[in-house]
């Protein structure tokens, strides 16, 4: 999880820009790289991604957050070059993707990317077998080493038994199970899901994230997961970039953003996201006074200082004395009331 | 365009300048017409100021057949060739099905000729693959279809025409593919090709007949070119459009997985535009079926010679079981060919296991044993290697009974509404356009085109209609335009009200579907038997048979036009109280309008393509033009009589299509 140890930074944007429009290139060039809204407007451009700057580190879910219109859909293409940047770098592993050539990308997408599309993208004239193995039929893959692992990753979808079916045969959310099995064919050092879950029923798609959630425990890949539904990046995020009118507004983990939204637009998100949920022992605690730590006989029991409030408050407010929140090294870092959670339960804890 | 903004005005009252200039026009034509004697040039096109393009092209083509020299060969040498190469798949099938192959052995006449594939045997093979890709009701109709060639004596000649079809097909397929994949990754070569297609569909066939004679020889390889110009537009239009309609994703997946162009296409973009690809091969196999009956003309041989042989000898009875025989073809084509179309990869959820050849094409394998053993059974039992002459029935002597039947005792009828519309309504019209002085015609085709598409319209539609005064052929396109008129005013009458029918009826849509599926596989021959059976020839036959081929668009636009509007909107009249007639009229047509106009347009299209061929039963338009072109071996006035009939039909539908869209805009349909 996030907040530990030093971070490799796996895929990098820096100052990332993407505007639809004749002449966009010139445009952005003749004002050294930066335009605001009149100026785009008044030359008839669209600004769909306006000087993005990020950093997904290896192994952390970092979710990308925006309504619809909002760019989320254009950066990440835009990161993989599916859509050719205005201007700006794009860095995955040290390399600048922008000055690679054709033929290195396409190798790049062959071995190193995956990307689950939101209406799945399945090729309806191949079986199961034959739409997960694909990625490695392009490559040439001898039919023997590839199917064999194709059956490998249906099983771990726990699509096996349905090898030999059609992608029309299939309900929404087994078809994007083989739209991620397919996309881990490759074993893809990065993997984009673009609004993976968006198409599907509200019931499947908790399931499908509980799904993913375990793929991503046992795989530990480093993920950039678009989402229109601020409940979903809750829910999977490390960290949550939020996206508004083509630029970023504000990235953090779900935490920041509910404790210390940066506009207006982010708290309005934030606003009814259930707090017990996202916000730590650590944030809620009261820190100890100049006093110091409490004798043993004062509290409860024990806390990590990085447990989510919905985990701890049945024992808090059960019990007749504050508990003591610890950090890793079981240091005391301070108290956690019972009014403290019951504040946070009905709505009004910190970060309001 | 200040017409189109304040379109948010109902109805078809338009302020603005319009109405002024129109009634300027129509006054300025009327005046032009009473100075007719003064002015006789506006009614009647001089003959000395007639471009002489129609020589032009024939001294052109003169050149390129006798001096047109490419270095190392002629061009005459080269298209020659061509037809060599192409000769040679022709040659492979015909012997197969049809002929047979000659063997020399010694001597000057003496050769063993193989025997063609055994009847028995194709008809068995084609129920059973009408049966492995849909059921048993294809399987039976297959059958029956194919027997009845074979009962009715027709097989010798159907194999011909089938064998034609089965070479030009998977050429123009090939060839459409191949233009389709080209204008979809170049926009540029899009742009270029268009004006081609939409003149490769509009020309009538005969009027190239005669370049591609000259230039690839007379016989079935210049009748097959003829049948490749003809029906790949369709193919490459849908190639085109299938290929732009795939996903978005799909595309973008295919370039996530590191896809090559090639690979692109070939594994991703061509398999996901399957099923729209396919709907541009069963077009392929109805055109090609189509035109290789009227390529009979220029040796095509089979089913269509014999239709055009007894049509000649007024042999009714023979040429209607030809005629039956040609739509049971086309019938069974269309049928396996959908059905192909619509196999979705089997869903046998078995895993395919690697085996003997034998094992994983058991099916292939066993047909292909079934005709070589019924054939080589042949040899030994002559049953199985022609169908026995004595099994044969014919029905020509009843059809032929029929006829005079009719004829002796309903003539007086039949020759009374024929009489009654020639007088009152056909010959009336005829006169009225006849009299239209032609600057008359090219300001209001010009002006229509600038109200409803802007100045580029206008001047397209009136460079058009120019050519056709220019080039001295206005009163054959007069001709042209009242036989058109009048059977598309015809057609329409009688398909709208069906297709309003089939809409609001589900069990009526249903059976409509099937006729007009039928009507629309016929080729355009099929329809001059009966016609000239009963009305004999001249221009209301002409008429009859051009409405009763342009009646499926007219019903198939109108039905499509009035289901696909939204049921909320019908839901919200319901609601508000509206009975079925005011649903009808308040609702449903006004907004199908747009809709069935190019159902209209379509079903100009389609009468503009049957009057050339009715020119066979002796109309006196711009098809006889072109016919009498073909027969005279006229290469250059056979293509500007073609070019001014498919300008009429470009004018009229960048007319209707510019209307249509026009009014989709303005009721937010598009």
């Amino acid at each position: 999880m996030s907040g530990s140890g030093a971070r490799t930074v796996k895929l990098a944007c820096e100052s990332l820009w993407k505007i639809f429009g004749p002449g966009a290139e010139a445009f952005l060039a003749a004002r050294g790289g930066e335009a605001d809204d009149a100026q785009l407007a008044a030359a008839g451009l669209i600004g769909a991604v306006r000087a993005a700057d990020l950093d997904v580190y290896q192994g952390e879910i970092f979710v990308i957050m925006g309504l619809s219109g909002s760019g989320k859909s254009t950066l990440v293409r835009c990161m993989s070059r599916l859509i050719e940047p205005t201007s700006g770098r794009v860095i995955f592993e040290g390399q600048d993707l922008l000055a690679a050539s054709e033929k290195e990308m396409i190798e790049i997408r062959r071995h190193r990317m995956g990307m689950v599309f939101q209406h799945f993208a399945l090729l309806p004239h191949l079986s199961v077998l034959g739409n997960v193995a694909f990625p490695l039929e392009v490559q040439g893959v001898p039919r023997a080493v590839r199917e064999k692992r194709a059956r490998e990753i249906i099983e771990l979808v726990g699509l096996q038994g349905r090898e030999a079916y059609y992608p029309r045969e299939l309900s929404g959310g087994q078809q994007q199970r083989v739209g991620i099995a397919r996309s881990l064919a490759v074993e893809p050092e990065i993997w984009f899901l673009d609004e993976p879950f968006s198409a599907l029923d509200p019931l499947i798609r908790r399931e499908m994230q509980d799904e993913f959630l375990r793929l991503q425990s046992m795989l530990q890949k480093t993920i950039v997961f678009i989402t229109h539904d601020f409940d979903e990046a809750i829910r999977l995020a490390d960290r949550i970039a939020i996206m508004k009118d083509g630029a970023i507004i504000q990235i953090g983990t779900p935490e920041d953003l509910v404790v210390n939204p940066a506009t207006d637009y982010v708290a309005e998100f934030t606003h009814d996201v259930a707090r017990a949920k996202v916000l730590t022992a650590g944030s809620v605690m009261t820190a100890f006074g100049a006093n110091g730590a409490p004798t043993e006989d004062s509290f409860a029991g024990r806390v990590p200082v990085g447990e989510r409030i919905e985990v701890l408050a049945a024992e808090v407010v059960a019990a007749d004395q504050p508990f003591l929140v610890v950090d890793e090294s079981g240091a005391a870092r301070g108290l956690l009331t019972r009014e403290a959670v019951l504040r946070v339960l009905v709505g009004r804890g910190r970060g309001k | 365009m200040s017409v189109a903004a304040a379109g948010a005005v109902p109805g078809f009252v338009r302020r603005g300048p319009w109405p002024i200039a129109w009634a300027l026009l129509f006054a300025a034509t009327l005046g032009l017409w009473l100075g007719k004697d003064q002015w006789s040039w506006a009614v009647k096109y001089p003959r000395g100021s007639v471009v002489p393009l129609k020589d032009w092209i024939s001294d052109f083509m003169k050149w390129l057949i006798n001096d047109f020299d490419l270095g190392l060969f002629t061009f005459k040498e080269f298209t020659r060739g061509i037809a060599w190469v192409l000769e040679w798949p022709q040659w492979l099938v015909k012997g197969l099905l049809a002929k047979g192959f000659k063997f020399p052995i010694g001597g000057e006449d003496a050769f063993w000729l193989t025997p063609t594939l055994s009847w028995l045997g194709v008809v068995v093979v084609l129920s059973l693959l009408a049966y492995r890709i849909k059921d048993r009701a294809l399987a039976l109709l297959i059958g029956f279809c194919f027997l009845y060639l074979a009962v009715f004596g027709q097989w010798q000649s159907a194999m011909m025409t089938l064998s034609s079809i089965s070479v030009a097909v998977p050429l123009g397929v090939a060839g459409g593919l191949a233009l389709g994949i080209r204008g979809y990754r170049s926009p540029r070569f899009e742009r270029a090709i268009t004006p081609v297609l939409d003149l490769m569909q509009t020309v009538p066939v005969f009027a190239y007949l005669v370049p591609i004679l000259f230039l690839f020889g007379f016989g079935p390889v210049a009748a097959m070119i003829a049948t490749m110009i003809y029906a790949m537009p369709p193919m490459v239009r849908i190639t085109m459009l299938a290929l732009r309609t795939v996903p978005e994703e799909i595309k973008e997946f295919g370039r996530m997985v590191g896809c090559s162009r090639r690979q692109m296409m070939w594994k991703v973009l061509l398999p996901a535009a399957r099923p729209t690809l396919m709907v541009g091969v069963n077009q392929v196999i109805m055109l090609s079926l189509n035109m290789v009956i009227i390529a009979s003309m220029i040796g095509a041989g089979g089913l269509g010679h014999d239709v055009l042989a007894s049509l000649r000898r007024l042999a009714i009875g023979q040429g209607l079981e030809a005629g039956i025989a040609i739509t049971l073809l086309a019938v069974a084509l269309d049928r396996l060919s959908q059905a192909f179309s619509e196999t979705a990869p089997a869903g046998a959820h078995e895993e395919v296991v690697h085996k003997s050849l034998l094992a994983r094409h058991p099916y292939l394998i066993g047909a292909l044993a079934l005709l070589l053993g019924t054939t080589l059974l042949g040899l030994v039992a002559p049953a199985l290697r022609a169908y026995p002459e004595a099994g044969q029935i014919t029905t020509g002597p009843f059809w032929d009974g029929l006829v005079r039947y009719i004829n002796i005792n309903f003539f007086d009828q039949l020759e009374a509404v024929k009489t009654f519309l020639l007088l009152n309504l056909m010959i009336p019209f005829k006169r009225f356009l006849l009299q239209l002085p032609w600057p008359a015609v090219v300001a209001m085709v010009a002006l229509a085109g600038l109200q409803l598409g802007g100045w580029r319209l206008a001047l397209l539609t009136a460079l058009l209609v120019a050519f056709i005064a220019v080039t001295g052929n206005w009163e054959k396109a007069m001709i042209t335009v009242y036989l058109c008129g009048i059977s598309v005013v015809f057609a329409s009458l009688i398909g709208c009200p069906l297709g309003v029918w089939a809409a609001r009826n589900d069990r009526v849509h249903k059976v409509v579907q099937a006729i007009i599926d039928t009507l629309q596989t016929l080729p355009s021959f099929v329809y001059l038997m009966p016609v000239v059976m009963l009305f004999r020839v001249g221009d209301f036959s002409a008429m009859i048979a051009v409405v009763l081929y342009a009646i499926p668009p007219a019903v198939r636009y109108t039905d499509h036009g009035i289901r696909k509007i939204p049921p909320a909107l019908i839901e919200a009249a319901r609601t508000s109280g509206c009975t079925r007639r005011q649903i009808l009229w308040k609702v449903q047509l006004p907004l199908a309008l747009p809709e069935i106009m190019l159902g209209v347009n379509q079903t100009i299209m389609f009468a503009l393509s049957m009057l050339v061929i009715t020119a066979l039963v002796g109309t006196r338009d711009l098809g006889q033009e072109v016919y009498i072109a073909l027969t005279k071996a006229d290469t250059g006035r056979g293509i500007v009589a073609g070019l001014c009939v498919a300008f009429i039909a470009i004018t009229a539908d960048r007319l209707i299509g510019a209307w249509a869209r026009r009014r989709k805009q303005q009721l937010g349909l598009e």
